[in-house]
């Protein structure tokens, strides 16, 4: 347990507030499919990611066919999305999308009220730590779940430390119950 | 306010008391009364004197605030837990504290520059008296835009500056005293503070690198300066390597100038690393930058030094024991940094000399540059000699160590940016080099690594061993700094800046804690460049911008012209130098725009503000200095962008696009509050990724001043660079199309057809004479 919730870098030590550890996917599937607006961010390092389906950016598009799950891309990775024919998916700055995040004010992007729960994953560690920190502790009525390989103290729930075959595993196995296979 | 001593001279004077010859006396100061432009509104402001000008600035521009910690530990009721809504002992909010730090930061920034700037004055009025001319610039009468702006002086010689730089430290005094426990307890009065620390961090870079232009013959702000060569393989290792690290330039004189009154420089190379090249390579083009301060370890461990000298700023503190490795002294030269060595400053120069040479201590401290000239230079040539003793690793002696590597992942989850050294050290071990060659242009080379690997390897030796055949042998041309831009220049391009023609000015400065190596800012200097914006850069930003070549071997100094100009790449110096690219800014609201300069601070700002397009761009922003220059560019109107890890400096300044009550202006021509639109839309922002960045800068270049052309040719960027990054048009055009003249001619249809769909209605945005300062308006309704 204790090695599942070390940083991922070394020195980013989070506290006392620290992330609930996910121990089973069906416990993330569980979070999303409860949450009523979930919004996925997605990072740019998500095409250096591999995953099951191929890459993060086609997890992502996996989860986009999700009734309740919105997916927003930041820093250039749209354009990755609008190269492989995707064009349901929303596009905003990560420091920006922090601050839409925190304002309980945000009607999101279809305008229809802020989101409940927010997803991250695919991003540098300590930039999702940092917005991560922000969210913690000037958005607490939104849940946020890291999606990462490592952990994230930050987030309110987070994947502890895995291997990336146990983490592919992981991720297949959520997304696989969210789509009710 | 301005103010100056009154000073009697006699040369000779007989009295009853006997007679005196060169008599001075000073008594107390007066007013200047011969600047003819009459003083502004806020001389010498205090902490409060434009709070009222940030509140308008932070109200537009929000803190988001990501806290780097969530603890406070500044008094001994804490530690004190302030997530969420918690609140300390003292009753601090997590805001706050946010801020706190950051002025806190800001303060140490500013301290350092004023420290940096101190010890350049004191120095140089010893050496040159008080009464040297302020002869900075060719073609230049606003000298001191800083000074003139926040001051209301006109400093016409060094004396001149002392009042400049005692009113710099005294505030920085009342800022430090704001962030004691139980004082300051709003986070945007902070913010405000900290927006006040920077622009007192501006002047005192302007003291510094002014007084050094005037009395040690650096470039006057001269566009076609000499070339110097940047690089390991700059350094002649056949002769004496003296090894200069940090930011104050004085030390290095005296080496420098030792060298040519003895006639060594055949036998002695000098090169620097960070600041201290630059402003070495502004002396004397015969003194080599090696590199950006990330180096430090590289270039010590090559083996290449054989002596090293250290002045101030952004060294690494380890430097003795890095020394020792290699079997090499240390010279300190300042009392900021003493490293713990014994004060050798009153001692004969031959038995420091002998000391250092017999290896009896493993370094000096030596206050006096004069001193530091003549030791280094003896020193270094009779420890040369002794180079060929010592060995760098092997790769044989690499593989050996690499195979006892326990897969702890220890090094990665160090490093910065999470490289993959594991793997690359793992593959060592099979005797392939490459993944460590390929490392070499990320690294930052922190040495963190080092520090957590379980074994004690030097990785970054390894890194360096694996990219060896490639770095020893890189050489690079240079401009040496330039430093002001000239008042010509100024009027030259003042209009079509301020109309928009010339699309920007992008400021590229800055460290190098870059999220994925250096070559990033080149690749932005060049976007720019080719779309004719003038890019302005200084400190290890001038120099990463140096080591990217096209096909034909040539990099973006020896393509572009150093003219402050559309398409010009300037490159004014270190980090002091920093001063003279907001100052031209400034000097664009008071010599295009005739504006008033003297004390006249919220104006000059506002205007600013509202008309120049310019950007500020540390892409590897890493130091409390670079926290409190982007701070002085924010109380002027000026947007900063930094790369990935500038968001530890725990928030960013945001607008809200969405929402249009905060776009508002003054018509200053009659008074109507008017839409604006999101113009520049943040203040202060964190890019993730360089493409991302690119974009924003092209967004933040517009003004609401923005002519019709060319707010067209500003679109035509950020449209351009968008579709190719984002693959899309962006979905905010109907936020900066004023009128359908606006859009550029090339996209007409297509942006007619995306304003369609957003709702689009012309005119909705207002093209006024903005003012966001309610006292500028000359006319009410």
């Amino acid at each position: 347990m204790a090695a599942q919730t070390i940083p991922g870098q070394t020195a980013e030590i989070a506290g006392p507030k620290k992330a609930f550890l996910i121990q089973k996917p069906e416990v993330a599937a569980a979070m999303m499919k409860r949450a009523k607006r979930v919004l996925l961010v997605v990072g740019s390092n998500a095409v250096n990611i591999r995953t099951k389906d191929g890459d993060l950016v086609d997890t992502a598009m996996r989860l986009s066919g999700l009734t309740n799950i919105t997916v927003a891309a930041t820093g250039h990775l749209v354009g990755e999305f609008k190269r492989r024919d995707v064009d349901d998916v929303h596009t905003m700055s990560l420091m920006n999308l922090g601050d839409r995040l925190r304002d309980s004010g945000w009607e999101g992007f279809d305008g229809n009220g802020p989101y409940d729960l927010a997803l991250f994953v695919g991003f540098s560690y300590y930039m999702e730590w940092l917005v991560l920190s922000g969210l913690k502790s000037f958005a607490q009525d939104l849940r946020t779940i890291s999606l990462e390989r490592v952990y994230q103290p930050n987030a309110s729930w987070a994947f502890g430390n895995m291997t990336q075959d146990e983490w592919e595993e992981v991720i297949e196995k959520m997304i696989t119950i969210l789509e009710g296979k | 306010m301005s103010k100056k001593d009154l000073r009697l001279k006699i040369d000779e004077l007989s009295s009853a008391l006997g007679t005196f010859k060169g008599l001075e006396i000073e008594v107390g100061r007066i007013f200047e009364e011969d600047w003819e432009e009459p003083l502004g509104p806020t001389p010498f402001p205090n902490v409060g004197t434009l709070r009222s000008w940030d509140r308008k600035l932070l109200n537009r521009y929000k803190p988001f605030y990501m806290p780097f910690c969530d603890l406070c530990c500044l008094c001994t009721f804490g530690k004190c837990d302030l997530t969420g809504d918690k609140r300390g002992a003292c009753g601090i909010t997590m805001a706050a504290q946010q801020s706190r730090m950051f002025l806190i930061a800001c303060c140490i920034g500013a301290s350092t520059h004023a420290a940096h700037a101190r010890h350049m004055l004191d120095h140089l009025i010893e050496e040159y008296g008080r009464y040297a001319p302020l002869d900075v610039a060719l073609n230049t009468n606003v000298e001191a835009p800083h000074v003139r702006l926040v001051c209301g002086i006109r400093p016409k010689t060094l004396r001149d500056l002392e009042d400049a730089l005692e009113y710099v430290e005294t505030q920085l005094v009342q800022l430090m005293a704001a962030a004691h426990t139980g004082q300051e307890g709003d986070n945007i009065d902070f913010e405000s503070k900290a927006f006040h620390g920077g622009m007192l961090d501006h002047v005192a870079l302007e003291v510094a690198d002014i007084a050094q232009i005037a009395t040690l013959g650096m470039p006057k702000g001269v566009p076609d300066v000499p070339t110097t060569q940047l690089g390991f393989g700059s350094v002649d290792p056949t002769k004496a390597v003296i090894m200069v690290i940090g930011h104050n330039v004085l030390p290095s004189v005296d080496i420098i100038d030792y060298l040519m009154e003895h006639d060594l420089f055949g036998e002695v190379e000098i090169g620097g690393l960070c600041c201290t090249a630059h402003d070495n390579s502004r002396y004397n083009k015969r003194a080599k930058i090696i590199g950006p301060i990330s180096w430090q370890l590289r270039f010590i461990r090559s083996g290449i030094p054989d002596l090293i000298v250290v002045d101030e700023q952004c060294l690494r503190t380890d430097v003795l024991i890095e020394a020792k490795g290699i079997g090499i002294p240390v010279i300190a030269t300042s009392e900021k940094s003493c490293l713990g060595l014994v004060d050798r400053t009153d001692d004969e120069p031959d038995r420091i000399v002998d000391d250092l040479v017999e290896g009896r201590i493993p370094g000096v401290l030596i206050i006096n540059p004069r001193k530091v000239g003549e030791v280094a230079v003896k020193t270094v040539m009779k420890v040369a000699p002794r180079r060929a003793e010592f060995k760098t690793l092997t790769r044989k002696e690499i593989s050996k160590l690499a195979e006892k590597c326990r897969n702890c992942l220890e090094c990665v989850r160090a490093c910065p940016n999470n490289l993959p050294i594991m793997d690359a050290v793992q593959a060592a071990a099979q005797g392939d080099f490459e993944p460590l060659a390929a490392l070499y242009p990320l690294c930052v080379g922190c040495g963190r690594c080092e520090s957590a690997c379980p074994l004690g390897f030097p990785l970054i030796t390894f890194i360096n061993k694996g990219a060896e055949d490639r770095i020893m042998g890189e050489k690079y041309p240079i401009r040496v700094g330039r430093g002001p831009i000239q008042d010509v220049e100024i009027r030259a391009v003042g209009r079509a800046i301020v109309f928009g023609e010339i699309p920007g000015i992008v400021a590229l400065v800055g460290c190098a804690n870059y999220p994925a190596g250096g070559a990033d800012v080149a690749k932005i200097a060049e976007e720019f460049l080719k779309r004719r914006f003038i890019v302005v850069t200084s400190g290890c930003s001038a120099m990463d911008i140096a080591m990217t070549r096209d096909e034909e071997g040539l990099n973006l100094y020896e393509k572009y012209s150093g003219v402050f100009d559309a398409g010009g790449l300037v490159n004014v110096g270190s980090c002091v130098a920093n001063s003279h690219i907001t100052g031209a800014a400034i000097k664009i609201a008071n010599i295009f725009a005739k504006r008033p300069l003297r004390a006249n601070y919220e104006e000059i700002a506002d205007y600013i503000y509202n008309r120049v397009g310019a950007v500020g761009v540390a892409w590897g922003a890493m130091s409390q200095k670079a926290a409190s220059i982007a701070a002085g560019c924010w109380r002027l109107g000026i947007p900063v962008v930094v790369g990935p890890h500038g968001a530890k400096y725990r928030r960013n300044l945001l607008g809200r696009k969405d929402k249009e009550e905060d776009w508002m202006v003054y018509d200053a021509r009659t008074g109507d509050e008017v839409y604006v639109g999101p113009v520049p839309e943040h203040l202060f922002y964190a890019a993730e990724t360089v493409e991302e960045a690119m974009v924003m800068i092209a967004k933040l270049s517009m003004r609401p001043n923005d002519t019709s052309k060319g707010r067209a040719v500003k679109l035509n960027h950020y449209i351009d660079l968008y579709q190719r990054h984002y693959g899309d048009m962006p979905d905010d055009l109907h936020l900066f199309v004023r009128r359908e003249v606006d859009i550029p001619f090339t996209m007409k249809d297509e942006i007619m057809e995306v304003l369609k769909k957003a709702g689009w209605v012309e005119d909705k945005i207002a093209m006024p004479d903005p003012t966001i300062t309610e006292r500028l308006v000359r006319r009410r309704t």
